[in-house]
């Protein structure tokens, strides 16, 4: 029991003074019939140094993307994180404290937060971000909430370039909150904004995606038009690492941007956990899922910050909250705030055009016909290999390369169609060894 | 202190980053090209860590002193666990990598089922809701297409949930688009089996229930409970927030729960972070397995494979297979233990009812029973005679170095102080925050005021959550900043009441 120290005298002292004779006898409210009766089948108790030893043998099993040339994004990236988010967000009043109830306790993370809130706004062009939700896929689900009670209308729109898994969780909310999706499908990589408009008739709202699943730049703005010419509220879902150089969704009239935080700030870890992000127009504040942090004074004036508007939440509203969450990502939230400090205004337009610089390298080096001519990419983009995406990445992989995503595994007609997610932190070497194993 | 934004000078910065040779600047159509840059700060490296130094220099965690905030099992978080998480087959392994070269990931994932179907005594895991009230409404989806593929879909409509549950389970009543039924408490703390006999019928599609409640009581009447719904053919989930209590010594599936949620951020030591991330896996009886989400981690053989083809899955509910960093951690934290987990939650009862006898006289115990790993006192008395409440109590505890317990939770107690030690916690620290409880106690009556200004040496003191929920000041504003400080206090907050917890 390393990591509960409770000695013989401690235990003989405690029990005497509940007035107890026994450990067992604390546990006499348990009915007999529902005792387990036998120990659990679990293994030995481990040392650290075992603790280790198991998980290092896990781990190593696993091909990370230090022991290849990685082209796989697909909606999770494999950017750099800077080592002073991991220095700030190891640090223990950060890492082991609670949801900031007592602010008095926890201004650190507060002003964090509101700092976190703020970046949020800045890069989005909103009004009101929360705290923070649980990934890229669930705070679609929470903008359907929220454009369901601020329109009455019980239908929502996705378009078929939004990434698949987004579009799935929200097909698994959808019956929950009483709602219809209807998927409008891509032409040639992009959304039509005239069929856009027509789905939308009726919507509460609509989401899309910029850039899309496919990489290609979506005609942005003009399908947050044809949303509100219906009524429904436009929703954007972007990258927030794209934002230094594409416009902000509030500029070309969004109600609610969301999307996916992972590329700035958090590791991959086989997918989680990472933050997801929720944006939205003043007029939706109090329509807003989870955590939101307000600044206010003291009793004596000096500047502090809490948690406020909680007369929307779960432990006030209940059964009339604007959502159940409670535990968000708040540490890999930080963990963006502090990446996108280190980056920077200036930081983060030229990580973005590095990004899509390198992916037209990459493009004109492999020479592979675009799925999508004619689109402009940002860090991603779709090629045909001439032969099923699966046996090409099979072959690349012999050599070191992971090729990238095969999006046949979410479209019809698509099985030769590769999906190749540029960083900066691939060289013009590295492109050179992808367009070599890729036209080999 | 300043923000960071404060802090900014144009033309500072900390990234330097590759900027390779000879290549075009890209070509964004005008129409999609930013115009405003986003006003993200402009500082140095240096400055950067020191600003975010002095934040945690203003919060409070388990590695600062004592959590005892109840509800939410503030254990110590082992510090392996984070060096395991970061090894790079773990951290920089991207979710969307072939099968073949994730077989030590999904081998984890796997065990880590196995594990929890064991603790949970339920036959199926899926790993993937992001935190406890996903893990609820994933539930509760469960038992939408359960329900619907038998046919009573349609009939079964009404949800019911104790009144002493997290303000979580109504929430996710609502959002699962089921009714919710609410059944009241008894006076020994169990649920009222009467009003809920007469609550349950062909119409309840199942109960949520924490057990031990949020009293810190198990309910004596667990088996009677079981039999009232699965007689109607309903079904019963367990909110697994108390699962601390019970480890190896009492399973939800043997007290008759057909479906549950595992807080790996409580039980299983999981860093909350601030307020996230967490874990919320849901353990089910097999006839409700075919719903679960997909992809199911299988074995096949020696390899471990993601299912994707069940066609009567609710879908997903977050992307890829969950939180997989968090799933590494808890692990870590479950070999620790092994077999001997049953002595973790003796211990954590042991240490909460020890500090329950210690504290019990000074202040009013509304349930007159052990407990198990948590319990609730109400302040009732030293408001009705001192004009003292929880949050008085709360803010005072401050000054004595400890984090207050979860205050104004269950709402049906008064007053309520929500006190849960752990398991992770020595006698003399017991020792050490029973006495200032005391201490507060008689301060109440000598010197109220002391406890009416408290916290007296944190960097604020009491904040005005009126002020902030009434000019909603959500983000900085830069020039247009409004200053607060020369806007008059409002009166007593309104929402100092509001639970503080859980």
């Amino acid at each position: 029991m390393t990591y509960a120290q409770l000695t013989d005298a401690d235990r003989e002292a405690m029990l005497e003074t509940v007035g107890v004779a026994s450990v067992e006898e604390l546990f006499q409210d348990i009915p007999e019939g529902v005792r387990l009766g036998r120990e659990l089948d679990l293994g030995d108790p481990l040392s650290e140094h075992e603790i280790v030893a198991r998980l290092k043998e896990l781990a190593d099993r696993n091909t990370d993307t230090g022991r290849e040339i990685s082209f796989l994004g697909a909606g999770i990236y494999d950017h750099y994180v800077t080592a002073i988010v991991d220095a700030i967000l190891q640090r223990g009043e950060f890492l082991t404290s609670y949801t900031p109830y007592q602010p008095e306790l926890s201004q650190g993370i507060l002003q964090a937060l509101f700092e976190y809130q703020t970046v949020i706004c800045e890069l989005t062009g909103m009004d009101v971000s929360n705290a923070s939700g649980y990934d890229g896929t669930t705070v679609a689900a929470d903008a359907c909430y929220i454009a369901k009670h601020a329109t009455g209308r019980t239908k929502v729109v996705v378009a078929e370039s939004l990434n698949p898994q987004v579009r799935q969780v929200v097909r698994t909310y959808a019956p929950g909150f009483g709602l219809q999706v209807v998927d409008v499908p891509h032409r040639d990589g992009v959304t039509d904004a005239d069929e856009l408009r027509a789905a939308a008739e009726d919507a509460a709202c609509v989401i899309f995606q910029q850039p899309n699943f496919f990489g290609c730049l979506e005609p942005a703005p003009e399908l947050a038009a044809a949303a509100n010419d219906a009524g429904a509220l436009a929703v954007a879902h972007v990258d927030p690492l794209s934002l230094g150089v594409l416009e902000a969704p509030a500029a070309y009239g969004c109600a609610i941007a969301i999307g996916e935080g992972q590329a700035a700030g958090n590791p991959l870890s086989f997918g989680g956990p990472h933050y997801g992000f929720i944006a939205a127009r003043e007029e939706f504040t109090r329509r807003m899922p989870g955590r939101i942090v307000g600044e206010t004074t003291d009793v004596d004036g000096e500047r502090g910050y809490v948690l406020t508007l909680q007369t929307r939440e779960q432990h006030i509203r209940r059964e009339k909250a604007t959502s159940n969450i409670t535990t968000n990502q708040t540490l890999l939230a930080l963990g963006g705030l502090i990446q996108l400090c280190w980056l920077g205004p200036e930081g983060l337009r030229e990580l973005g055009e590095t990004c899509m610089a390198l992916a037209e390298h990459a493009k004109d080096r492999i020479g592979l016909p675009s799925a999508f001519p004619e689109k402009t990419t940002f860090k991603e983009f779709a090629i045909r290999v001439g032969r099923p995406a699966a046996e090409a990445i099979r072959d690349a992989r012999r050599r070191g390369v992971n090729p990238g995503y095969p999006l046949g595994r979410d479209y019809e007609g698509m099985d030769d169609v590769l999906l190749v997610a540029v960083t900066e932190r691939r060289s013009l070497d590295d492109i050179e060894e992808l367009a070599e194993v890729l036209t080999a | 202190m300043k923000l960071v934004f404060e802090k900014s000078r144009p033309g500072r910065r900390a990234a330097v980053l590759p900027r390779p040779k000879d290549m075009a600047r890209p070509e964004i159509p005008e129409e999609l090209r930013r115009k405003r840059p986003p006003r993200l700060p402009e500082l140095p490296e240096s400055e950067i860590v020191r600003h975010f130094t002095e934040l945690t220099t203003r919060n409070f965690g388990i590695d600062t002193g004592f959590y005892p905030l109840g509800s939410c099992t503030m254990k110590y978080n082992p510090r392996v666990n984070e060096r395991v998480a970061a090894l790079p087959g773990f951290n920089d392994l991207h979710p969307l990598q072939d099968e073949d070269l994730t077989q030590g990931a999904l081998e984890l994932m796997h065990e880590l089922q196995e594990i929890l179907a064991e603790i949970t005594g339920l036959d199926a895991v899926s790993l993937q809701p992001a935190a406890g009230s996903q893990g609820e409404l994933t539930g509760l989806m469960l038992m939408r297409a359960y329900f619907a593929d038998r046919g009573e879909g349609d009939r079964r409509r009404k949800v019911v949930v104790a009144d002493t549950a997290h303000g979580t389970n109504p929430a996710s009543v609502t959002m699962a688009g089921y009714e919710l039924v609410k059944v009241d408490t008894d006076a020994r703390g169990n649920i009222d089996l009467d009003d809920l006999r007469a609550k349950v019928d062909e119409e309840t599609a199942g109960l949520m229930l924490t057990n031990p409640s949020t009293l810190g009581l198990f309910d004596e009447h667990i088996e009677e409970i079981a039999r009232i719904f699965h007689e109607v053919g309903g079904l019963l989930y367990y909110d697994g927030a108390n699962l601390n209590a019970v480890c190896g010594i009492s399973r939800p599936g043997d007290m008759g729960f057909d479906i549950v949620h595992i807080n790996l951020h409580k039980t299983f030591s999981q860093p909350h972070g601030g307020g996230g991330p967490g874990g919320g896996p849901i353990a089910v009886r097999s006839r409700l397995e075919p719903y679960l989400p997909v992809p199911a981690v299988v074995r096949a053989g020696k390899r471990f494979r993601l299912e994707y083809d069940r066609p009567k899955s609710i879908g997903k509910v977050r992307g890829f297979t969950g939180p997989f960093g968090v799933f590494v951690r808890s692990y870590a934290f479950i070999l620790a233990w092994g077999r001997e987990l049953k002595t973790m939650s003796e211990i954590a009862v042991l240490n909460a009812n020890y500090l329950l006898a210690r504290l019990r006289d000074a202040y009013e115990l509304p349930f007159d029973r052990l407990c198990m790993h948590e319990f609730v006192l109400s302040a009732r008395r030293l408001k009705r005679e001192h004009g003292i409440t929880a949050l008085d109590v709360a803010k005072r505890l401050m000054d004595y170095g400890f984090h207050p317990p979860t205050i104004y939770f269950p709402l049906i107690v008064p007053e309520a102080l929500m006190i849960e030690p752990t398991e992770t916690e020595v006698k003399e620290t017991l020792d050490a925050f029973a006495d200032a409880m005391l201490a507060i106690a008689r301060e109440a009556a000598e010197d109220p005021e002391l406890l009416k200004t408290a916290p007296h040496n944190r960097p604020v003191k009491r904040l005005d959550e009126v002020k902030a929920a009434k000019r909603a000041i959500v983000r900085y504003r830069f020039d247009e900043h409004p200053n607060l400080t020369e806007e008059p206090a409002e009166a007593a907050a309104a929402e100092a009441e509001a639970p503080k917890g859980v």
